[in-house]
This record gives structure tokens, C-alpha cells and sequence, in this order.
């Protein structure tokens, strides 16, 4: 296909994207909200909502500012295909972000191209689908694998999946970024030295800390630009 | 109904059919979806073997993180059955969230603790709506706004001159990233330099001894694909890092303990 063919092509590709992900999103919505008022129905008692209120106010409100962040964040990493699937599925920090990037690098994509965009929805489709199919298999032979998952020498890999995850990212992008990695990582550092109690809000540090990296990141992109005038 | 009554009520097969049906739709969209992607990236003439790729390094990379979340469920199951974790942790959940939202569900609508032992009908399906409704803010921005979202994002400014920020797109996806590792390896610093009293030095290392052997086993696999040639490791590299370092954290727990 020629530059024209290819550019309507992919106009109309980006419009069905939109299209199918809307539709998506809107049965999950009212599939999952439905579902706890089926479940009532079965059960013989509905959702209090008086008591859903005042949970509300007490925790919702503060993921609802996460979800904002996260929302603002992820989407231009993603692209709309795999935004659309990742919020759909979640797992987003301990999987499905790391997972697309680390597709991304291998196959070479630029941020904000359709190439990119193609890439990242087929790493959350598939990684998607990878848990869907261990929680289900997971769930099917639930009492023969309990012993072995919940036996206390175990304990402490599965507790660890996260760093285990971050540590492997860390060389891969630090190696190759390091005069940008060194600052976030020592201010993150000394923050969380200082002030302890924010390690219960490490999601809500990723905007600060990942604000000072792309601020250092573009002070030696703008160096870098003007070294070539 | 009996506490033990709802329990098995909890885990019928009534209500494996409900999350059942949903975690079936979910499924089918990432299929769905899948198919398409592939098919585009054909259309537009990217490699297929990069395409294939993808799909075997984001499956190997999802394995470990799914038996993490595996866990999840299993912790949920025994104060809310398995039926609701399993939906939970499949549908628009995360790790992280699920367990803590649960325990403080249960608290804001009157129970003393997460517990099968004290659950009413009425609670669990309470908890099960504010579990859902808490975390559904990305799912409800998508349906609203991505679509003005991206197409800006990918045409910031049509007229004049170029923008400063022209070029460095990418450069800033990877900086995000580093800033999201960062604040993790900052936060295991954290705890274990402060947990107990500024410089106390006395909390949990184990993460950040986790973070340095997958760190280190990483830049074997780097140095196998780079200086070996050893192209096809690269796909593996990130679960292979994170197996050896998560069998690691028991090894190190056991010697220490």
C-alpha cells in the first residue's frame, strides 16, 4: 500500500480501535457493577448502599485519584488499543506496564507510532490472557495446589515477585540511562528515608519520581540537540 | 442463612457461572483484540517474526506475575470464597489493591475483621461493590476520554513550528519507566534504612537483596544476547531473571532464618 493508502488505512483502523474499545469498556462496566447485585439476587440480600457510601468516602476517593494518575501516565505508554485492554484487566504496575515495555525493546517500536501501538496491545492481550488462564487453572485444582503455593518456605518468592520484576527492568534501563536513573533513584531514596510513611503510597511516588526523570531526561535531550546546531 | 450455609453459597456453582460468564467476555475482547493487532501489524508491513515475539516474550513475562497473583485469590478465598477473588483478580484488579480494599471494605461496612466467620450476605455483596466501583476510574476515563487522549497525544500541535518537545516522545516513555522502578527501589531503601526509626537500619532487606540478584542475573542474560549472540535468550531474560531471584528470596530466607 502507498503513503495515502497506508495513512486511510490507519485512520480507520484508530476509529474501529476507538470504537471496539467504548463498546468493550461499557459491557465490562455494567457486567461488573451488575455483578454484585446479581450475586445479591442469588443470595437473598443486596449491597447496603448507605454502607457502600461511607466505604466510598473512606477509601474510594483516594483510588480514584490513583486511577486518574495512573490513567494520565499509562495511556501514552500504551497507545489506545493496549489502554483500552489494560484498564479493562488491570494488574497494571506488577505486569502489564513492564510487560509491554519490555516488548517494545525487544521488537524496537517508537513511542507513539502505530507500530508501537500494535506491539503494546498484543503484549497485554497476551499477557492478559496468560493470567486469565493460571487463575483458572489456579482456581480448578485450587485445594491440590494450596498446600504447595501457602507452604511457608515459598512464601517469601512470591512475596518478592515485584522486586524480583523491578530488579531485572532496573539494569535494562538503567545500564543504557544511568546519568538519568542516578536522580530519581537517590531522591526516591532519600525521600522515603526521611519520610517512611510514604512507602504506603509508592504508587502515588511514581508521578514525582517519574516527573524528575523525564525533567532530567529532557535537559540532556535539549543538550544534546543543541550540541548538533 | 448459617455462616457455614453462605460460605458454600459463596462458592457455588451459581456463582462460578456469574464471574464465569464475565471473565469469558474479558477473555474473548483479549482475543479479540489480539487478532486484530496481529493482523494490522501484517497490514502495515511489520516483520511477523517480531510480531510472534511479542506474543512468546509477554506470555513467558506473564507467567511468574500470574502465579504472584494466584496468591492473591488463594488469600481471598477462605474470608470471601473463590468465586470473587478469582473475578477480582482477573477483571480490572490489581494485587496490590485487592487485598487492602477488601480488609478496609469490610471495616467501613460494620465487620471487626475480613473474615468468613462474621460475613452476612449483605456485607459480602457490599464489599463486592465497593471492590468494583473503587478501582473502575481507568475503565470509565477510557470509555470517555481516550479517544481525545490519544489523538492528541499523537498530533500535539498541527500549525507552526515544530514544538521543543519534537523527538523526545520516546526518550520520555523511557524516563516514566525509570521513574516508576525508581520509586520502588527507593521504597524497599526506605524500609529497610527506616522502618523502625530514621536510620535504624533494621527493616525487611530481603526485596532489595531480590532486586540486586535479578539485577545481576539480568545482566548475564544481556551479556548471553549481546556478546554471545544469543538472540533468542532475550525473550526469556526477564522471567529467567525473576525465577533465579525469587528462588533466591527463599534460599537467602532459609540460610537467614
Amino acid at each position: 500500500m502507498n503513503e495515502n493508502e497506508r495513512k486511510v488505512w490507519l485512520e480507520t483502523f484508530d476509529e474501529r480501535t476507538h470504537l471496539y474499545g467504548r463498546i468493550i469498556c461499557a459491557v465490562a462496566l455494567v457486567m461488573l457493577i451488575g455483578a454484585p447485585f446479581v450475586m445479591g439476587a442469588y443470595l437473598g440480600a443486596m449491597p447496603n448502599i448507605a454502607a457502600f457510601g461511607k466505604g466510598f468516602l473512606a477509601i474510594g476517593l483516594v483510588w480514584l485519584v490513583s486511577c486518574i494518575a495512573e490513567y494520565l501516565i499509562y495511556v501514552p505508554m500504551l497507545g489506545a488499543g493496549g489502554s483500552y485492554l489494560a484498564f479493562i484487566t488491570g494488574n497494571l504496575i506488577n505486569m502489564k506496564i513492564p510487560c509491554a515495555i519490555n516488548a517494545r525493546d525487544i521488537v524496537g517500536t517508537k513511542a507513539g507510532t502505530h507500530e508501537n501501538e500494535i506491539i503494546s496491545t498484543l503484549s497485554i492481550a497476551t499477557s492478559s490472557l496468560v493470567t486469565i488462564l493460571v487463575l483458572a487453572v489456579g482456581v480448578a485444582a485450587m485445594i491440590p495446589l494450596q498446600p504447595v503455593l501457602q507452604d511457608p518456605a515459598l512464601q517469601p518468592a512470591f512475596e518478592n515477585v515485584v522486586p524480583a520484576l523491578f530488579g531485572a527492568m532496573a539494569y535494562k534501563y538503567y545500564r543504557k540511562n544511568m546519568n538519568v536513573a542516578v536522580w530519581p533513584l537517590v531522591i526516591m531514596s532519600l525521600l522515603f528515608i526521611v519520610v517512611p510513611s510514604l512507602v504506603g503510597s509508592t504508587s502515588f511516588m511514581i508521578l514525582p519520581s517519574g516527573a524528575i526523570a523525564i525533567g532530567i531526561a529532557f535537559l540532556f535531550f535539549k543538550k544534546k540537540r543543541m550540541g548538533r546546531m | 442463612m448459617e455462616q457455614s450455609d453462605l460460605y458454600r453459597y459463596l462458592n457455588s456453582p451459581t456463582m462460578y457461572l456469574i464471574v464465569g460468564v464475565i471473565i469469558l467476555f474479558v477473555a474473548a475482547a483479549c482475543i479479540f483484540f489480539m487478532i486484530r493487532a496481529y493482523k494490522a501489524g501484517l497490514a502495515i508491513g511489520m516483520d511477523k517474526a517480531k510480531l510472534k515475539r511479542t506474543i512468546t516474550s509477554s506470555a513467558t513475562f506473564a507467567v511468574l506475575p500470574s502465579v504472584g497473583i494466584l496468591l492473591g485469590v488463594i488469600a481471598l478465598a477462605g474470608s470471601l470464597g473463590t468465586p470473587l477473588p478469582w473475578l477480582r483478580l482477573s477483571v480490572i484488579g490489581a494485587l496490590h489493591y485487592e487485598t487492602t480494599v477488601a480488609e478496609a471494605a469490610a471495616e467501613a461496612v460494620g465487620l471487626e475483621k475480613l473474615s468468613a466467620s462474621v460475613m452476612t450476605p449483605e456485607a459480602f455483596t457490599t464489599i463486592a461493590l465497593l471492590m468494583t466501583v473503587c478501582i473502575m476510574w481507568g475503565m470509565v476515563l477510557s470509555l470517555f476520554l481516550t479517544k481525545k487522549y490519544s489523538t492528541k497525544l499523537r498530533n500535539p500541535g498541527k500549525k507552526g513550528k515544530p514544538s521543543k518537545f519534537a523527538g523526545f516522545g520516546d526518550t520520555a516513555m523511557t524516563a516514566m519507566f525509570i521513574g516508576l522502578v525508581s520509586a520502588y527501589i527507593g521504597s524497599y531503601i526506605g524500609s529497610f534504612v527506616s522502618a523502625d526509626g530514621l536510620f535504624s537500619f533494621s527493616g525487611d532487606w530481603l526485596p532489595l537483596a531480590v532486586v540486586v540478584v535479578a539485577a545481576i542475573v539480568m545482566a548475564g542474560f544481556i551479556w548471553l544476547t549481546e556478546k554471545k549472540k544469543a538472540a533468542w535468550v532475550e525473550s526469556f531474560s526477564i522471567a529467567g531473571s525473576m525465577i533465579i531471584a525469587m528462588a533466591a528470596a527463599v534460599l537467602i530466607n532459609g540460610l537467614v532464618h
